[in-house]
């Protein structure tokens, strides 16, 4: 009796190992770690660009997410995770780590805040993932520090400089003075701007280079009216970029200058108004006006954030969605096999049209030159932009001629 | 054209004149603050939160009841210094007797909790406030092109800063004030309500940070992050001219206002940094502040 107790139980022991055995066996048949994808969305919640990318981002991801989930039912679970980085490049990436080690985040996005970004992108080679970057803006996320495991989705200071940079030199106002932030950001798009408008046959007659947030900036727009130049281009962003829009109009700049903010974005527009920014020309990554297809997708967004998308939350959509359609493609969630099907596939969406992930990362789409109306022409609350002119992806772009990328095979 | 180091004249008093702008808003938030730390000895951190909550308060007066600019520079600095008695009065009155650290905790923590309370409802990028019709257009003073609505913070500023003054140094409600900060048992032995005197020196402070507010709002954005901007400049600017001095507050302001004006022009890298290098000497020299007495 005993002995048949023992040989049921060693019996059964057998056949739960055996199943078991078999269960391990077949997991790896559906390729998805957890049976679950997992993305993360790394933004500003707080600080000075969470207008621009912040609770938006979040919002976009999980429309992204809920969109995908109603069109192509997929048998597995998708999750969304968020997280403010604080615009700290330590909190950032620390964060990132703790997803990738304990919580099983696959992709990670928005992550704006150039700073930020780079320490993400190493942490997400190391770690094998992949970063889809909506929000940072540096060139260097596909040059010196390119990665096999990093997308730069949205624009980066070469594209934002190229615009404004040859197209407005080529109408006549080719002589600038910048108002630069100092520090690395402000320095590279001033460099990047510089490039453009001697590309085109300008001149630079100087420029003044302020601090981060600065509170009052007449005396660095004194400085640039007292230069003469014909345009005064603004290499800062968010806070400092509203502030030097304002005084300039107050002290008459607007009057005998051109304003050009070099990362200027409709979020920004809204804040100061039309009778502010009106004439005002930049480079724009999406406006939500341009065709059926984004206003649909942007008034959907509108009803659940009260606010017109930015060119970062489109993005973080589309790139969510770009994702999990190469997960569902290519039937896993290893990082190299996902990321070489994205990098195969043209994007097509109301976000981008036939867009394209280059070898370097880089993907490349149309970016808009924008001017803002007058007060007088906008037909409707958020409807702000003349489109002056698409720059096609091949020329918005730094060539991959000129790539400083190692990745890239020459 | 005749020069000054190396700078055009005119650049170089366009800059002195922008410089005054900036010191005039100095001098008013450092006043408020040289004010409530001399009459209660509070260090009030939430003077920069307060500051934005006037600029915001004229925002949604003028959006929500149309009420103009005008009465928002009477109405808002009323409401803010309303809001500082009822913190005096359930919160600040308890800490006289402690360190002075707990008065800055609570402050400082009473700014976090407005700046997001205001950063939650409206974002950061800020709101336009645009400039009152009657400022529209700008003086052209040879040297420059000077926008009125900025001539008349300057003026603005000046007379508050100098009623302000008169009040608490020539005045009898002023000699109490006085009396009661020296020595509020004894003030108060002569029959003198010093609570009451204190309440309303705080509810008095901050409104200056509230009047303060509304005249930035149409040169500035209005933005919950304004004040945390400005705060850290405006407490060297009270350290510099003594913590507690009214006169040094308010000459140290305009002064600080000028140099980092001039900063502008000949290294604008340091214009942010040149106050607390000020800062810095003055503390090792007169580490009571160049107006300060000390104790």
């Amino acid at each position: 009796m005993k002995r048949k107790m023992i040989g049921a139980l060693v019996g059964a022991a057998v056949m739960s190992m055996a199943t078991g055995q078999a269960l391990a066996q077949k997991a790896p048949a559906a390729k998805l770690s957890g049976d679950m994808v997992k993305i993360g969305v790394l933004t500003d919640m707080s600080g000075v660009y969470s207008d621009l990318g912040g609770q938006g981002s979040v919002t976009a991801a999980q429309m992204a997410v809920e969109d995908f989930k109603a069109q192509a039912k997929p048998s597995w679970k998708i999750e969304l995770v968020y997280a403010d980085h604080q615009n700290k490049a330590d909190v950032g990436s620390n964060k990132v780590r703790e997803w990738y080690d304990t919580q099983g985040v696959d992709m990670v996005t928005d992550v704006l805040n150039s700073a930020v970004a780079l320490a993400v992108s190493k942490v997400t080679q190391e770690k094998n993932r992949i970063l889809i970057d909506t929000g940072a803006a540096s060139t260097r996320l596909t040059n010196e520090d390119c990665s096999p495991n990093t997308v730069h989705y949205v624009y980066d200071t070469y594209a934002l400089a190229n615009g404004p940079g040859k197209a407005v030199t080529k109408q006549g106002k080719d002589t600038w003075f910048f108002l630069t932030a100092d520090y690395a950001f402000g320095h590279s798009l001033e460099a990047d701007t510089t490039n453009a408008v001697k590309a085109s046959g300008g001149k630079v007659l100087g420029s003044v280079r302020h601090p981060l947030n600065a509170s009052d900036f007449s005396s660095f727009l004194l400085q640039a009216q007292s230069s003469k130049a014909k345009v005064v281009g603004l290499a800062n962003a968010g806070g400092d970029t509203i502030n030097s829009i304002k005084a300039a109009n107050e002290f008459g700049l607007t009057k005998s200058q051109t304003i050009v903010g070099l990362l200027t974005t409709i979020i920004d527009i809204h804040a100061l108004g039309l009778p502010t920014t009106q004439g005002m020309m930049f480079t724009e990554g999406f406006y939500w006006n341009l065709n059926n297809e984004t206003r649909e997708w942007s008034r959907r967004f509108f009803g659940k954030h009260k606010k017109m998308p930015s060119m970062l939350h489109a993005g973080t959509y589309s790139a969510v969605m770009t994702y999990l359609k190469a997960v569902q493609a290519s039937g896993t969630d290893d990082a190299a096999t996902v990321m070489k099907k994205m990098k195969a596939t043209p994007i097509n969406d109301f976000f981008a049209k036939n867009g394209k992930i280059r070898e370097d990362g880089r993907m490349e789409h149309d970016m808009y030159l924008v001017e803002v109306k007058k007060p007088a022409e906008s037909k409707e609350p958020w409807d702000y932009y003349h489109i002056k002119a698409v720059i096609p992806a091949n020329e918005a772009f730094q060539p991959m001629a000129l790539s400083r990328c190692p990745m890239v095979k020459k | 054209m005749t020069e000054i180091f190396g700078i055009p004249i005119q650049a170089f008093m366009g800059q002195l004149m922008l410089g005054l702008v900036n010191g005039s808003f100095y001098a008013m938030l450092s006043l408020g603050l040289a004010v409530i730390f001399g009459m209660l000895n509070i260090i009030n951190f939430a003077h920069g939160a307060l500051y934005m909550a006037g600029a915001m308060l004229a925002w949604m007066g003028l959006n929500y009841f149309g009420i103009g600019y005008w009465w928002s520079l009477l109405l808002a600095p009323l409401a803010v210094g309303v809001f500082g008695i009822v913190i005096e009065r359930s919160m600040l009155q308890w800490l006289y007797k402690l360190d002075h650290l707990y008065g800055l905790l609570l402050t400082f923590g009473l700014a976090l909790i407005l700046e997001g309370l205001f950063r939650d409802l409206y974002g950061v990028s800020g709101l336009p406030y645009s400039i009152p019709e009657e400022f529209a257009g700008a003086y052209n003073l040879g040297f420059m092109f000077l926008p009125k609505y900025r001539a008349w913070v300057i003026l603005a500023s000046l007379l508050v800063c100098f009623a302000t003054w008169f009040v608490i140094e020539k005045t009898r409600l002023g000699a109490y004030l006085r009396a009661a900060t020296e020595n509020p048992r004894l003030t108060q032995a002569f029959g003198i309500n010093v609570p009451l005197m204190v309440m309303l020196t705080y509810g008095f402070g901050v409104a200056l940070a509230g009047f303060a507010g509304v005249l930035a709002a149409p040169a500035m954005q209005v933005s919950p992050l304004m004040g945390s901007n400005l705060i850290i400049v405006v407490f060297a600017v009270v350290v510099i001219g003594g913590m507690g001095s009214i006169l040094g507050s308010i000459v140290t302001g305009l002064g600080l206002g000028v140099i980092e004006g001039l900063t502008k022009v000949f290294y604008p890298e340091a214009s942010s940094t040149v106050v607390f290098i000020i800062m810095a000497i003055v503390l090792l020299v007169r580490p009571a502040g160049l107006f300060g007495r000390e104790k």
